[in-house]
């Protein structure tokens, strides 16, 4: 530090102190949303039966707490977004190869995942439940419907979008259709394949959350209270 | 001399919805061990076509190539198309890879070329550190790699500025006789034609075939940049640039 001049010195106080109020008004407009929060649902100005207030969270996050079933809901609630997660990114992933690896596969079943993907999923729940009864499989099965048809698609059209010469370079070679998929296709899409791995974890908890998923079917979630 | 590749009335046709096209028609040609040979053609002509041919990627729809037994072809492309999610070690060692020949006796040929053309610092870095120039080498050495004897070099320098690919025209053409390899170079580059090869072909515009071959006898010993230089070499230029007769 010895080594800087005192200008350079002064221009790395100046940001430090540029990130330090960053995140002081960070908190104060956090701190003044709760505030406000809690003072218009005291004074009755806005209906705290629907919009509740922050000490009544507070109160209910404790008294869940205490009794233990807190921790209950949120066991099954991260157990059923592990699940379906997985279930849409394994299943969506090998769909997409094989639609990359079958050409004509992929053009028989273009329009009929467009059509599915533009579905109002949601509205199919009592569907849904009658189809597998209101419990888990439900559950699963309607956060699968609402986010494997994006996830094919994006998956999909990552491996399409393999730069061409590095599919030719592999060919250059002979490299077998297999090879190319392993060396070529799935490493440079990786990058792709994170980004739709993420949208899936929010399309999954989409379809877990009320009014989708926990309230209508399983009537065992924190979403409840 | 050791005939090593004889092409004989190779053709192709592509077929679309519209038409027939016929891109190549009655290419002809022997190409002995050691040679440089430059192919060299009005743009779109096939160029690049007759060497995915020739190097198996696409079928041909007449006429043979026949190889010698015991050589084996290899194609550098256009592009360097190296993948950027791999090393450079990395990178050339792919086609043995692919080849299933990645043995370690291998993979220390692919360290000594890379070393003995100045990339030994790069072994571990990643593409995108490299320059144009560096690059160009990389996909030389991954050709190079699985040992074959016919390299097929597509528009090699073509991807670089004037200035780059006249120093890595130099690189290549030494590497490829230190080496002991048979080239075929494909491009639209007269002057790069002439500074490398021993022979030049001159294609004609589509259908292409076989229009012209020059000897070309300038010093076998100068390097493609002292060749230019020679006084031989506006002479070539001269006559290749009529024969493509080339009006835009």
């Amino acid at each position: 530090m010895s080594m800087f001049s005192n200008e350079h010195k002064l221009y790395l106080k100046m940001n430090r102190i540029r990130r330090i109020k960053i995140i002081c008004f960070q908190i104060i407009i956090v701190l003044l949303f709760l505030v406000l929060w809690e003072i218009l649902a005291r004074k009755n100005i806005i209906n705290d039966f629907l919009f509740s207030s922050p000490t009544k969270i507070i109160n209910t996050f404790i008294s869940l707490f205490q009794n233990g079933s807190l921790f209950r809901h949120i066991k099954i609630t991260i157990i059923e977004i592990i699940i379906s997660f997985f279930s849409t990114s394994t299943l969506s992933f090998f769909i997409a190869a094989v639609m990359w690896w079958f050409p004509t596969f992929y053009k028989v079943c273009d329009p009929y995942i467009t059509i599915m993907n533009s579905l109002p999923k949601v509205a199919l729940g009592p569907l849904i439940i009658i189809w597998f009864g209101a419990g888990f499989k439900s559950i699963i099965f309607m956060a699968l419907t609402i986010s494997i048809f994006t996830s094919i698609l994006n998956m999909y059209q990552a491996f399409i979008n393999t730069n061409d010469s590095y599919i030719l370079m592999a060919k250059s070679f002979r490299a077998s259709k297999w090879q190319t998929f392993i060396k070529i296709i799935f490493p440079a899409s990786i990058s792709d394949i994170i980004v739709t791995l993420k949208i899936n974890i929010s399309m999954c908890l989409i379809g877990l959350l009320p009014p989708v998923g926990e309230k209508i079917f399983f009537n065992k979630c924190y979403s409840r209270y | 001399m050791n005939k090593i590749l004889k092409i004989k009335d190779l053709g192709k046709r592509y077929h679309t919805n519209n038409a027939e096209i016929v891109a190549i028609e009655d290419i002809s040609f022997d190409v002995f061990e050691g040679d440089f040979i430059s192919i060299v053609g009005p743009s779109g002509c096939g160029k690049s076509t007759l060497l995915s041919i020739m190097s198996g990627i696409i079928p041909k729809s007449f006429g043979n190539i026949d190889i010698k037994d015991g050589y084996s072809i290899a194609y550098m492309l256009q592009d360097d198309s190296l993948l950027p999610f791999r090393t450079v070690l990395e990178n050339c060692l792919i086609g043995l890879e692919i080849t299933k020949k990645n043995t370690e006796e291998n993979k220390k040929y692919v360290i000594k070329l890379l070393n003995t053309y100045g990339l030994g610092d790069f072994i571990n870095k990643y593409p995108n550190s490299l320059s144009g120039g560096m690059r160009q080498r990389v996909a030389l050495i991954r050709t190079l790699a699985i040992k074959p004897d016919i390299l097929l070099l597509d528009e090699a320098t073509s991807s670089l500025d004037y200035q780059t690919s006249l120093a890595i025209s130099n690189d290549i053409y030494n590497i490829i006789k230190s080496e002991g390899k048979t080239a075929i170079l494909v491009t639209h580059d007269i002057g790069l034609a002439i500074s490398m090869s021993d022979k030049v072909y001159v294609l004609s515009k589509r259908p292409a075939t076989i229009k012209k071959c020059y000897e070309i006898k300038i010093d076998k010993s100068l390097s493609p940049i002292e060749r230019r230089m020679d006084t031989e070499f506006s002479y070539y230029y001269d006559k290749i640039w009529k024969d493509l007769d080339v009006y835009v």
